[in-house]
């Protein structure tokens, strides 16, 4: 994709342009417009900024679950040869508890952006965004954290209250912005 | 008979701490008598002395040199450990084998590696690296017009946010230092600073935080504040002064000096501006260690100051009494380490260490104190500062702070993160040495 709008750039002339930004640097970079960048542009921000439309709920979900995550995850998220996505213990049973999306993720958004760039393991970034939107809204009713029913979309997901929202301390304030 | 130095030899020192620790400028200052005793440890016997003759690889003309050196076949052995050597879905882990390497910087072959899902293969003419979001203009570079750039070239370690986890078991395990350490190690990178890129870019006043993210099949991110994208953060595209080794993010990666290795992007080919963090799973799941109570750390972004002992350390046997050296690295996310001490008695008392020149700023520092090993008990410990003021916490300090796992865990476990307590190793009188807490 970016081949084609460089080379539209090119016809048009507008190479020049990356020299003026900046005197101090080379200029060597070659100006792209956002659209070229979409196919990469997958990540998903905590307050829902990059979500693309469609639905899903977990009872869809499951059927997609059961065809492309379980041999791995397990019946259910209970776990196989890859983490379990349900249950969890409590944190305060010791430092090396193992980490769930019930017992410890603190976003919603986490769960959509993590399945769609990077699972299933063998063939990632092959999901729909609504089958993306199913699976989130399953792992997080396995979790009861929504109801079988309940739609994920680009509004309702970000606004999903996660359990252990408020269990984090900064290690480093002064080093974020 | 002791073979390598002899007691008398130290008549004239003054001991620096209990149990063998001499001053550490003893042979600098002229005991050049003793020089040709300091030496790595080997793992093979030491040799009476014996009439010499003529060796058979002297007899002849030797072998061809090659295009690209391989290393003598006598150490095959130096190799990392592997845990998934097949590539099976799930994380992989090689560990520097520290106890067979000196110096500060860590051979090409032998740095460290996780990678989630095997190192792609990738064609560098074909890669791209995109720099978009809150910029004026997004732009895309080829390794190629990097390469055009202003280079730097800085030492820098990088290190695992997971690196020493096994030091977080109630009981030490009978592991040497690559098991416990091995996911640290130190290079020369060369690239384009990240600030040079972004400013070509033109950076939106909203810009808070980056998103780096990798052409793995994962597509790996971390969100990175911006104050340190400006700070010293670097394109590299070399390695020890050649090309990134594929497990290393070849043909690019992110080099945050001293900051959790994860955020490192490795196979780098986009950075997005943005207003706020991504939370993508490894900052907002993996990489955040639960503390005693059940809250848990978020942004624990420094590998705060830390050493350990690389000469002795288990697997080294100390064949004989008499002289050793005792090094090791030490290093600070904060700047230069300023001091290490050692102890030869399990910590009560210390003598301080010489350290290698050049001390860099969040590299490997290599210590070193000349130690005579009377062929008793010794306990072998290390403690670091940094030039912040900051200091490696005592073992009791850490585990107060930071908890336990609440079971012993298996040695390539991850039950927490951040360690940099100090490591202890019991000389045994067999001249065996093994892993405890102290
Ligand atoms: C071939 C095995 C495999 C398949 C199939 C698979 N996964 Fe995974 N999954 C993994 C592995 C391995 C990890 C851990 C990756 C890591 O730690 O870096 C993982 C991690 C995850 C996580 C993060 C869990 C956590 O707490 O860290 C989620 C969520 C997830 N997978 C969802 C899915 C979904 C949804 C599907 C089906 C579309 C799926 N996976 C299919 C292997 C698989």
């Amino acid at each position: 994709m970016y081949m084609r709008s460089v080379q539209f750039l090119m016809l048009t002339g507008l190479f020049i342009h990356c020299a003026v930004i900046n005197a101090q640097s080379p200029g060597l970079g070659t100006p792209i417009d956002e659209i070229d960048i979409a196919a990469w542009n997958i990540d998903v921000l905590p307050d829902g900024t990059g979500l693309p439309s469609g639905e899903g709920n977990a009872v869809q979900g499951k059927i997609i679950y059961e065809q492309k995550c379980i041999v791995c995850h397990g019946l259910n998220g209970q776990g196989g040869i890859s983490p379990a996505l349900a249950g969890g213990e409590p944190l305060s049973n010791g430092i090396d508890t193992a980490k769930t999306i019930g017992n410890f993720w603190p976003y919603a958004t986490t769960i959509f952006d993590y399945t769609r760039r990077a699972m299933p393991w063998f063939a990632p970034r092959t999901l729909t965004d609504n089958e993306v939107y199913s699976l989130t809204a399953y792992l997080l009713a396995l979790n009861n954290i929504i109801d079988q029913e309940d739609i994920m979309d680009a509004t309702s997901l970000p606004a999903v209250e996660m359990p252990n929202r408020d269990g984090f301390i900064i290690r480093f304030p002064e080093r974020t912005p | 008979m002791s073979k390598h130095s002899s007691i008398d030899s130290f008549r004239d020192l003054r001991p620096a701490a209990a149990n063998g620790l001499y001053d550490r400028r003893a042979f600098l200052k002229g005991g050049t008598a003793f020089a040709t005793a300091i030496g790595g440890y080997t793992l093979s016997e030491t040799l009476n002395a014996q009439s010499l003759v003529d060796d058979p690889w002297s007899a002849s003309a030797g072998t061809p040199t090659g295009p690209y050196e391989a290393r003598s076949r006598f150490e095959n052995s130096v190799v990392r450990t592997m845990t998934n050597p097949n590539g099976e879905p799930r994380s992989q882990q090689s560990r520097t084998p520290h106890h067979m390497l000196d110096g500060t910087f860590t051979p090409n072959g032998l740095h460290f590696v996780i990678s989630r899902s095997g190192p792609p293969d990738i064609d560098p003419d074909q890669h791209r690296l995109a720099i978009h979001g809150l910029v004026k203009q997004p732009l895309i570079f080829t390794l190629d017009s990097l390469m055009r750039y202003p280079m730097v070239s800085r030492m820098a370690f990088v290190e695992c946010g997971g690196n020493s986890a096994p030091m977080w078991s109630p009981e030490p395990l009978d592991a040497n230092v690559q098991a416990l350490h091995g996911l640290v190690s130190s290079a020369e990178w060369s690239g384009v600073m990240l600030s040079t890129l972004l400013e070509e870019a033109g950076i939106e006043p909203s810009a808070k935080w980056l998103i780096a993210e990798g052409s793995d099949s994962l597509a790996l991110h971390r969100s990175v504040p911006l104050s340190k994208a400006l700070d010293d953060a670097m394109i590299a595209m070399y390695q020890n002064g050649e090309r990134l080794m594929p497990g290393n993010g070849y043909p690019m990666r992110l080099l945050l000096p001293g900051w959790e290795g994860n955020m490192n992007v490795k196979w780098l080919r986009r950075i997005e501006l943005v207003d706020q963090p991504a939370m993508s799973i490894y900052e907002a799941r993996t990489y955040a260690p639960i503390l005693p109570g059940g809250k848990a750390y978020q942004f624990y972004f420094l590998q705060e100051v830390k050493s350990f002992i690389t000469h002795p350390s288990p697997g080294l046997l100390l064949s004989d009494h008499g002289f050793y050296e005792i090094s090791g690295i030490a290093y600070s996310a904060n700047g230069r380490i300023s001091k290490v001490m050692v102890s030869a008695d399990g910590g009560e008392s210390w003598a301080e260490a010489e350290l290698q020149a050049p001390v860099l700023p969040k590299a490997f520092t290599r210590f070193r104190i000349p130690w005579q090993w009377d062929g008793g008990p010794a306990v072998l410990q290390s403690r670091a500062w940094d030039e912040a003021g900051y200091v490696q916490p005592t073992r009791s300090e850490i585990v107060a702070a930071r908890g336990e796992a609440s079971r012993v865990p298996n040695v390539n476990g991850f039950p927490s993160q951040h360690y940099n307590g100090p490591t202890s190793w019991q000389v045994n009188q067999t001249g065996e040495v093994k892993h405890v807490y102290a």
